[in-house]
Parts: C-alpha cells; sequence; structure tokens
C-alpha cells in the first residue's frame, strides 16, 4: 500500500490545486461494512484519494482529486458517496490538460 | 458577490470545445450569450490527448491557424498492437499531409481553450469564470429558464440554457433530464506530460518543423481491459497516456497509474520518452457507451451538447470534433429560432436534433453503435489478437533453420489453439457486423 501511495504522490506533486480548506467536494458516508463498490476505488481512484482504514472503512482525502467523477459513476448505485464539483474557482488547475 | 439582473438570450454552461463553439455562434449572430465556466480560466478544468480536428473549427473559426495555439500539425499514425515485449505495427505517413491547411493537429487543451474563449469574448459574449452553476430554474409547466451558481445569490435568467457541461454533466442529471453514466459505458483515461527539447523529439518520431506523429496502442498493455494507450507528439513536449472501460478497472484492482506506468516502460515506449521531464499527471473520463447511451438531447428549455450529450466516436478516436460540430449546429439553430421569434421550446428545438441527425455527428454515432457491446462482449478481441498477431510475426522472421512450410504449420497450429478456427470465423463475423 505505501509504494502505491509513494508512486502516486510523486505524480500528483506535478500538478496545482486551489484547495477549498475545511470543504471536502467529495464525502464517503458513514458505513460499517464499505460496499464493493466503494472498496473498488482503494484501487480505481486515479488520485489515489481513497484508502482503507485498520477499521476496514473506506476514507477519502480529496486534496489530490483531479474531479474525473470516476467515484461518482462506480457508486452512482450504490450511494455510498456525496460528489459536487468544488466551488468555482477552486479544486485542480490544470497547467496543460 | 450582487446579482445579475439582465435577462439572456442564451445561457451556455461549461467553457469546452462544444460550450465555446455554441457561445461564440450565438454572440457573432447578435444574441445577448452568458456562458458560465467553474475554471480559474477556461481549460483549467479539461483534459483531452488531444488532438484537433481542423474541420470542425474551420466552419466555426475559418482563419484560426492564424492565432490558435497549435503544437504540430499530423503527418504520421501509427497503430500499435502489443504484446508485453513487442508491438506489431501498421504505419501511414504522408507529405500530403504537408498541406497548405492540414487537417489534423496536435494542441495542449489548458492553452488552446484559452485561446478558443478570447475569441468567444471579443465575438461578445459574457464569459463568467470561477462559478458552478449549482441548479436548472425551472418554471411552473417544467420550461427551463435560467440557472442558479455558487457566485451570485439570485437567479440568472435566460430563453434557453446549453448545456456543454462535459461527461460529468451533473446539473442535467440532476435536473432529472438524463440517467447517470454507468460504469460500462465510460472509460478512465490518465495522461502524463512528459517535456524534452524539440530537436530530440524530432530526431526520435523522424519528424521536422511543425510535423508531428499519433501513436495509438492496444494490446496485453491493458491487461485483458476494453482500452487503448495514445502517445502524440507535441511541439516540445510527448502526451502519453492510457484508458479502459471503468468496470474493468472496478472488476480488476488494476489502478490506472499502475497501467501508465508499465505501458511508459515497455521496450517499444521507453526509449521515446527516455529523460523526458514529466510537469503534469491528468484525469478524465470518456463517455465511449456509443449511440446507444446516448441521453435526451433537447428538451423544454434546453440542449445538451458535446461528451454531457455522450458524442464521442470511440473507433474513431474522435470526440472534440463532434463536441465542436453539435455546439455549434446548436447555436445555429437557437439564432434559428430567434430570428424567426420562435420560441425555444420542446417542439421547436427539435430542430436541433433533426440538423445533428442530417451531419456527419450522428450519422458516425450510428454506424458504430453496436461496438461498445461487441467489446463488451470480446474481450480477447484487445488481447489475444495482438499476441497471436506478434507470436505469429515473430515465428515468421526469425530464422533458425525450420523449413518456412513448418513455420507457416506452426503460425496455423497456434491460432488453432489459442483460438479455434470456428471462433476465428465467428470472430471475423461478428466484428463485420458491429462495424457494419
Amino acid at each position: 500500500m505505501s509504494t502505491l501511495n509513494a508512486r502516486i504522490e510523486e505524480k500528483l506533486y506535478q500538478n496545482r490545486y486551489v484547495v477549498d480548506a475545511g470543504r471536502p467536494h467529495i464525502t464517503v458516508k458513514p458505513h460499517d461494512k464499505p460496499s464493493e463498490a466503494l472498496k473498488s476505488l482503494v484501487t480505481t481512484c486515479p488520485a489515489g484519494c481513497y484508502s482503507m482504514t485498520e477499521q476496514g472503512k473506506v476514507e477519502i482525502v480529496p486534496d489530490g482529486c483531479m474531479e474525473c467523477g470516476t467515484c461518482r459513476v462506480v457508486c452512482a448505485a450504490t450511494g455510498d458517496i456525496e460528489w459536487n464539483y468544488p466551488r468555482g474557482g477552486f479544486g485542480v488547475l490544470f497547467k496543460f490538460g | 458577490m450582487g446579482t445579475i439582473e439582465e435577462r439572456f438570450d442564451a445561457i451556455v454552461v461549461g467553457a469546452g470545445p462544444s460550450g465555446n463553439a455554441a457561445a461564440y455562434t450565438m454572440a457573432k449572430n447578435g444574441l445577448k450569450v452568458l456562458q458560465i465556466e467553474r475554471g480559474e480560466y477556461p481549460g483549467s478544468k479539461n483534459v483531452q490527448g488531444a488532438i484537433l480536428y481542423a474541420d470542425a473549427l474551420e466552419r466555426i473559426i475559418p482563419d484560426f491557424r492564424e492565432d490558435a495555439p497549435l503544437e504540430r500539425h499530423v503527418v504520421e499514425q501509427r497503430i500499435w498492437m502489443m504484446d508485453d515485449t513487442s508491438h506489431t505495427g501498421m504505419h501511414y505517413r504522408s507529405d500530403d499531409f504537408n498541406e497548405e491547411k492540414p487537417n489534423r493537429y496536435t494542441i495542449i487543451r489548458a492553452q488552446f481553450d484559452r485561446w478558443f474563449s478570447s475569441k468567444v469574448r471579443e465575438a461578445g459574449a459574457i464569459v463568467l469564470c470561477e462559478t458552478t452553476v449549482t441548479e436548472l430554474l425551472k418554471d411552473r409547466n417544467g420550461k427551463v429558464i435560467g440557472v442558479l451558481t455558487d457566485r451570485h445569490g439570485g437567479p440568472v435568467l435566460a430563453d434557453v440554457v446549453v448545456l456543454a457541461e462535459g461527461v460529468n454533466g451533473l446539473i442535467g442529471q440532476r435536473a432529472g433530464l438524463r440517467e447517470e453514466l454507468h460504469p460500462r459505458t465510460v472509460a478512465l483515461a490518465v495522461k502524463e506530460m512528459h517535456f524534452l527539447p524539440q530537436e530530440v523529439i524530432e530526431q526520435r518520431f523522424n519528424i521536422s518543423g511543425d510535423s508531428g506523429v499519433v501513436i495509438e496502442a492496444m494490446g496485453t498493455i491493458t491487461k485483458g481491459m476494453t482500452g487503448t494507450g495514445f502517445l502524440y507528439t507535441n511541439r516540445e513536449s510527448i502526451s502519453i497516456g492510457i484508458g479502459c472501460v471503468i468496470e474493468d478497472f472496478t472488476r480488476t484492482g488494476q489502478t490506472p497509474y499502475g497501467l501508465l506506468d508499465k505501458f511508459k516502460s515497455h521496450p517499444s515506449v521507453a526509449p521515446l520518452i527516455a529523460g523526458a521531464e514529466v510537469k503534469e499527471y491528468a484525469a478524465h473520463l470518456i463517455p465511449e457507451g456509443g449511440y446507444k447511451a446516448m441521453p435526451s438531447i433537447y428538451g423544454n428549455g434546453w440542449v445538451v451538447t458535446g461528451d454531457a450529450a455522450h458524442l464521442v466516436n470511440a473507433v474513431h478516436r474522435e470526440g472534440s470534433n463532434l463536441a465542436m460540430t453539435s455546439g455549434r449546429i446548436a447555436g445555429e439553430t437557437i439564432t434559428y429560432l430567434k430570428r424567426r421569434r420562435e420560441p425555444c421550446d420542446f417542439d421547436h428545438l427539435g430542430e436541433y436534433r433533426k440538423r445533428l441527425e442530417e451531419s456527419f455527428v450522428l450519422k458516425d454515432m450510428r454506424k458504430y453503435q453496436k461496438i461498445p457491446d461487441f467489446l463488451h462482449g470480446q474481450r480477447h478481441f484487445l488481447d489475444l489478437y495482438p499476441r497471436l498477431i506478434s507470436k505469429a510475426a515473430q515465428t515468421w522472421l526469425r530464422v533458425d533453420g525450420k523449413a518456412k512450410r513448418e513455420k507457416e504449420g506452426e503460425i496455423m497450429k497456434t491460432l488453432r489453439k489459442q483460438r479455434g478456427l470456428a471462433g476465428l470465423v465467428a470472430d471475423g463475423v461478428r466484428f463485420a457486423r458491429a462495424w457494419r
């Protein structure tokens, strides 16, 4: 897990973000046991924002989010997450896109 | 922030290729247009490979070549079928592509979209950035009459709203205008920007001046998932990326960045990007469900364009041209209705769909409507065949004292063993049916 995180962090380090501190645009709804869809985000999220806690729950730190919407589509049927665009002007800022 | 009291002829949500095409077309024709973009500047939220198809833009801004930020015009297309150590290529290169008005260019979207947006402003539209549209407003009869945003307290009103909001299209979905996307009909692509000196790129790809090369790759690089890789030459950088259907990622547990790193380290790819400085990593969704996954594209007071309308021709790697064309046609339709003093209601906006049907956009979408289901049911197409072709090529080319007839026999035996004669024939028939 830690090597995965190191690899993705190195990639995201190149990107520019304007983080809306204290107002995450994606949240995981409270759960006892994550659904298969929610668990799959740990590997499928291209920014590695999702991780599994020691208690076996899925959590998100959306700071490196590229706003692609993958997690939104994966969890659309299960309703495990709340997904919004960041407020205008916040979030990822592509230099090249 | 105060409220916007003015009433507009049209509000355009989003400043990508389709939104810019729509806003430009309407503003140029004298309509009062407000365009709303959530990014700090147009392009700051947008991601593409990226290839610009000149024809679609030329029909909107004929002299775009004079000042648009273009990288290289494409003179060579390589299609690579890859296994873990090899690629079998089909290359097409032609000096005919070195024409006065080239047909395809590589571009960098953040720069290109900014340029396109400057043209929209020059044409007279108001472009409001750093503003996220939060809701569509409807009147008592269900007609869309405007939007709410996160920057202005009150509603912003218009006769029609053009939803050029991109693949995620939250506004339209939340207003119940279309269904949520399905993990099977959307691909997730990741890409990196690799910077190298111009002359190094030109040496490595055998190009000079403004000419460029495009590589599209398929095979074991996607590890049995439905998807493709790509590599495009820009002036001083290389865009390299890979994408697969979302459902395949969740099913296999493959990570998108792991897949990209593997593709980059493939022996056919690694020397092309060796020594480059990576300056950005991006991810984006591509609506690849084809014609059958398309939502309603017009209604009472609204039209949908581009990715939000699922207008992507995955077979030909075309999307931005369908986006620009649908945006232009939406803009022309609204202009036409305004001039005739007709309302932008459900009945009259049907004209947008009609015009889109007559253009290449919906003709091409219809032509390939069976391809997404075909690929979903035939995952081996992108994995088995590239491997078989590679093995056949190696058997054929390796000189090892075996008689040629023996080699031919070996190749046929491998084909039969891996897929069976009946399987080969069935694959051919299914593919032909889906393609037709």
